[in-house]
């Protein structure tokens, strides 16, 4: 238990320092890398929660598609003029607000404590019997059935959007 | 018997850190054994023995965009199929039927993009060999 | 003592530690087979001079790699240019984490193995881009792009078959991979009325794409790009990547071996009276080998070379010997059957490198996504159909 402590620490220290690091950064590619910094921190806190099968995903689809994606989108960026330009621009007030209300949110369910939540059955018995990817399965493919066909659709008009947007160019 | 993920993970997380250290700790090794003559021309980049023109960050094809876009939406899809591939010998023909349509379905997408060119990378090769 | 042995964390550690201190020297190894199996090919000696039959020439290239001058190019981003070959390293290290090499020796029993060890070639990806790009110059540029084009191209293809062969598994887990093929007395590769091979040869041909090997070695096109994403990178940083390469080729035909051809266990693992194979294969192996080793003492001149070569194939004799003693034996025959699998698919991949020519990159990538991918999901069907039919 322990244990489990010390490491939800850490990767939290990891998620926000990396986030903090991200925002704070000029050059971009720094960024990014404290961004995949942050992500691999999240990772880490998914496996804490016990979903493994998530903790995997994440870093496949974020740290290892996404941010390659996003490499290949700021090496295209001039960086030496990107590192010049100023760093907070103007909408900082809106962004102000923004983390406020959020803030304010966490203080209010904090104070609350865990009776604000409704929280899903079955987590408590996370390491008896079959493994996180079978129950994920089991919840997809029977409880969960309609939103995942609905996600293949999904899929499909991004692929379709995706080469749409980029076809005049080809 | 582990009795929770983070013991199950830890030698992985262990495993890890061990190899980072490694590898920096071969990096300083090489570092503080290695001699050091730097000069102008050494520290050049590399063009064939020319002077280097322009900036090496320059800007490429928007194919690389598109692979890579396209790499993270069928990269998605797999990742269904994961969970899908477990189960299956359990759940028999119904996960087969839904599995049909979703594949069904990336094919409809990945036959769109084929259609479009959007893998064809230049007119280089055969097709411009058999041109009368 | 005693506790020190019987905590669950320390048969682990020694396997990590085991890995990372041998890994490197393997790796150098292979580079050496790799010399001398394709000088072969090419009817030429390969390496001879240090050592017996160049034997101990992976240490000689180490210490030379080492005492290397270190050379950051003037224009070159420092810190990501350190950060990038570790990374690669790392990556590629942290996936042997949960390779299963027997019964008892891994480092983790995980339940979304195989997802581990796609996330770390996933990841090992940003080493590479990150290093063409920290090298500030055009060629690395250009073998970054190529090279990060081409893995995300072949990842696909790669998670398509190994889909395949996890729904005949039922698990993610490696070590379950191997426990369901014992099970069931049958390796995948010839499950599924012997349709499981069309999946493994689209893993093959991805994950050669996937290490940068020959014929898709495009990233490295020496005729091209000079050297691909690594021309700025010299010395011990060269040597990582070249490290995470080999590293990398060592789990992918680890993977093939447990998902497809049994892992740590012996042909046909159901069969009772074949366990004298068990037996019989290592010692025909090691002691077969050691006695052809001395055969070749007699070719050389130098007297120091041979007593070199007499002591090493006294070893292999002994070590084939050792596996005679059935208590020893029984410790040790699954990592032997782990490792002789996996190096026979490690040959497999330098004999594709020295038989294919190298591809262009349109053809590259018409095989990746035209080919293998519409082959991928087809053959997911096809299983899929094939797993609905009643049991023999």
């Amino acid at each position: 238990m322990l244990m489990d402590t010390i490491l939800f620490y850490l990767f939290a220290a990891l998620v926000l320092g990396g986030g903090i690091l991200t925002i704070t950064r000029r050059n971009a590619v720094h960024s990014a890398i404290f961004l995949i910094l942050s992500l691999l921190g999240v990772a880490g806190l998914y496996l804490l929660q016990s979903a493994e099968f998530l903790f995997a995903v994440q870093i496949v689809l974020y740290v290892g598609g996404i941010m390659v994606l996003f490499l290949f989108v700021i090496m295209l960026v001039n960086l030496d003029q990107a590192a010049k330009e100023k760093q907070f621009n103007r909408q900082w007030t809106v962004a102000l607000a923004c983390a406020g209300l959020v803030g304010a949110e966490i203080f209010y369910f904090l104070a609350k404590g865990a009776g604000a939540f409704q929280l899903a059955k079955g987590t408590a018995e996370a390491n008896t019997g079959m493994g996180n990817t079978e129950r994920l399965a089991d919840a997809l493919f029977s409880q969960y059935l309609l939103p995942f066909e609905i996600a293949s659709l999904l899929l499909l008009v991004a692929v379709v959007g995706s080469v749409v947007m980029a076809k005049k160019r080809i | 018997m582990p009795t929770s993920y983070a013991e199950t993970y830890f030698p992985v997380l262990l495993q890890a850190v061990i190899a980072m250290a490694v590898a920096a700790g071969m990096l300083g090794a090489s570092y503080l054994l290695g001699k050091r003559v730097r000069n102008r021309v050494k520290d050049m980049p590399y063009e064939c023995g020319i002077e280097p023109t322009g900036s090496a960050r320059e800007r490429f094809s928007v194919k690389f965009y598109l692979v890579g876009m396209l790499f993270i939406l069928f990269d998605i899809e797999a990742i269904f199929l994961y969970p899908w591939a477990v189960v299956y010998r359990e759940l028999k023909m119904f996960a087969f039927l839904e599995m049909l349509v979703f594949i069904v379905l990336i094919l409809s997408g990945f036959f769109y993009i084929w259609k479009k060119g959007a893998l064809d990378w230049g007119e280089t090769g055969e097709r411009r060999f058999r041109k009368p | 003592m005693q506790t020190v042995l019987q905590h669950p964390l320390f048969t682990p550690i020694l396997v990590t530690l085991v890995i990372v201190a041998v890994f490197p020297l393997l790796a150098g190894y292979i580079v050496l087979v790799e010399r001398k199996v394709l000088a072969d090919f090419q009817v030429r000696l390969g390496p001879m001079r240090v050592g017996p039959h160049g034997l101990l020439q992976p240490i000689a290239d180490a210490l030379k790699l080492l005492l290397k001058e270190d050379i950051i190019p003037a224009d070159a981003d420092r810190s990501i240019f350190w950060l990038a070959p570790v990374i690669s390293t790392f990556t590629a290290l942290t996936a042997f984490s949960v390779i299963p090499f027997s019964k008892t020796i891994y480092v983790a029993d995980v339940n979304v193995g195989i997802l581990v060890i796609s996330a770390m070639s996933a990841v090992g990806i940003l080493g590479i881009i990150l290093g063409g790009w920290a090298s500030n110059s055009h060629y690395p540029l250009l073998g970054a792009l190529r090279s990060a084009a081409q893995l995300v191209s072949y990842e696909v293809a790669l998670a398509f078959a190994l889909l395949s062969g996890l729904m005949v598994a039922g698990t993610l887990s490696l070590q379950g991979i191997v426990q369901a093929q014992m099970q069931r007395g049958i390796w995948f590769v010839f499950s599924n009325y012997g349709f499981m091979i069309v999946p493994f040869v689209v893993y093959m041909i991805a994950a050669t794409a996937e290490t940068n090997r020959a014929p898709f070695d495009l990233p490295e096109a020496e005729s091209e790009l000079v050297a691909g994403f690594h021309t700025e990178y010299s010395g011990f940083r060269w040597a990582l990547y070249f490290l995470a390469e080999y590293a990398n080729i060592f789990v992918v035909a680890s993977v093939a071996v447990t998902l497809f051809w049994g892992g740590w266990l012996r042909p046909f693992p159901s069969v009772k009276w074949l366990a004298l194979l068990d037996y019989l294969v290592p010692l025909l192996v090691f002691a077969g080998s050691g006695a052809a080793s001395l055969v070749l003492v007699k070719r050389l001149k130098d007297p120091l070379q041979q007593k070199v070569l007499v002591g090493a194939a006294l070893l292999l004799v002994v070590a084939g010997l050792v596996y005679v003693i059935p208590a020893v034996n029984a410790a040790a025959i699954g990592p032997f059957w782990f490792l002789f699998k996996v190096s026979l698919v490690i040959y497999l991949m330098i004999w594709f490198r020295g038989t294919f020519p190298r591809f262009r990159y349109d053809q590259l990538m018409d095989i990746g996504w035209k080919w293998m991918i519409p082959i991928g999901m087809g053959a997911i069907v096809v299983n899929a159909a094939l797993g609905m039919l009643p049991p023999r």
